[in-house]
């Protein structure tokens, strides 16, 4: 049974409050979601207020400032700067995204910033994927094959079965969409939820691979796949403007073509 | 020991959208017609039962409380009808662009209102016609 309020040790209460710089004009301020596993401490929102006209446009500048002039104990992940790594995904002014590629600009005047939702937190942004790269692997992400060819050779492709690869290949596994979709916060114990099945799609609509019985059968299960009910968070959030939703419907329709 | 980690916030904080509020919509608005089942068997049965019958469903639909009751019922039969259409769109692969969703959503919404207060003009028209 889906579980629609917060543990009691997950109860968040209202934290510090970091002023401005005296003489700063352009305030901004930024509410952020923080939790270590090192106090007694239940997870608080600290208010940060930052100038604007010494911070970069992103959120993850804002997050980056903050750390480095601020608070060198706010904890969060991020790598590439570009919206190629995934490192940085968060829940931003009631959306998945990444901090690094959401415009401050386009957030609203005070800026929530949350942990990706339903998740396990390790600490203050940075939330526990195991599970999630467990059900990665679980849909066996590589090409498989039962026919040889000859170890020089390549598994050639034309291109009209290249381009079915297309809003599929440029995910980067973010768990944006996964963490904003309601049926995996209910059962992602036994859903996979939509960034694995993009994913297990992506296999699947390519023609080198010779395994998609044996992918289907997977996949054919009330909750593996079943548990998408067409809410479409998923598509309305993913920072790569993917369509996760798209892939599990054809999925679906595979599932339906092939007992035909 | 390490204490035990906390559950980052969900339903608190993300923000709703048309496609997932429409989306618990359908689920509630299927709720509300199974329970809405009985009443119908009811009903149907009363109608069976001939004028004397019929005329205490007359008098207990007059309630303002069976009336609103009523009203949610023909809504929910329509937005579940008309969203259930949507459903079948997408169950052969079409209709799952964001903007195909906005738009579908909106119309899936504006026709269950506007069928709805179109029964309730011709309902009320034969009450006054009786």
């Amino acid at each position: 049974m889906a579980e629609f309020s917060l543990p009691k040790n997950s109860k968040i209460s209202k934290g510090k409050h970091f002023p401005a710089p005296e003489g700063a004009k352009n305030v901004r301020t930024f509410k952020i979601y923080r939790w270590s596993p090192d106090d007694d401490q239940n997870p608080q929102t600290v208010t940060y207020d930052l100038d604007m006209d010494s911070c970069g446009p992103m959120v993850l500048d804002a997050l980056i400032k903050i750390k480095n002039e601020v608070d060198p104990t706010l904890t969060f992940r991020r790598s590439c700067r570009e919206g190629i790594c995934g490192s940085c995904a968060m829940n931003i002014d009631g959306t998945n995204t990444l901090a690094c590629t959401k415009a401050i600009e386009d957030c609203g005047s005070s800026v929530n910033v949350y942990p990706l939702p339903h998740m396990s937190v390790v600490k203050d942004l940075v939330p526990d994927m195991t599970h999630f790269y467990a059900q990665y692997a679980s849909v066996e992400p590589w090409l498989k094959t039962s026919t040889s060819v000859s170890p020089s050779a390549e598994r050639l492709q034309s291109k009209e079965e290249r381009e079915k690869l297309d809003g599929l290949y440029e995910c980067i596994l973010c768990a944006c969409c996964s963490t904003s979709c309601p049926s995996y916060w209910w059962n992602s114990d036994k859903y996979l939820g939509p960034a694995i099945l993009l994913q297990s799609y992506r296999w699947l609509a390519d023609s080198r691979d010779e395994a998609s019985g044996e992918r289907l059968d997977y996949l054919e299960d009330p909750f593996k796949l079943y548990r998408c009910h067409t809410i479409m968070n998923c598509t309305n959030t993913c920072p790569k403007g993917l369509n996760p939703g798209k892939a599990i419907g054809e999925i679906k329709k595979l599932i339906a073509e092939r007992s035909l | 020991m390490q204490k035990e980690r906390p559950l980052s916030p969900h339903l608190q904080v993300y923000k709703p959208q048309l496609t997932s509020m429409l989306s618990i919509l359908h689920r509630g608005t299927g709720i509300f017609l199974s329970l809405g089942a009985p009443f119908l068997v009811y009903w149907l049965a009363a109608i069976a039962g001939g004028p004397q019958a019929y005329e205490k469903v007359h008098t207990l639909a007059q309630n303002w409380f069976v009336t609103l009751l009523l009203l949610g019922w023909v809504f929910s039969l329509y937005y579940h009808l008309c969203n259930g259409i949507r459903h079948l769109f997408w169950d052969v692969g079409r209709g799952f662009d964001i903007e195909d969703l906005y738009k579908s959503g909106w119309m899936v919404l504006g026709a269950a209102l506007g069928l709805t207060v179109l029964t309730v003009i011709l309902a009320v028209g034969r009450m006054g016609g009786a």
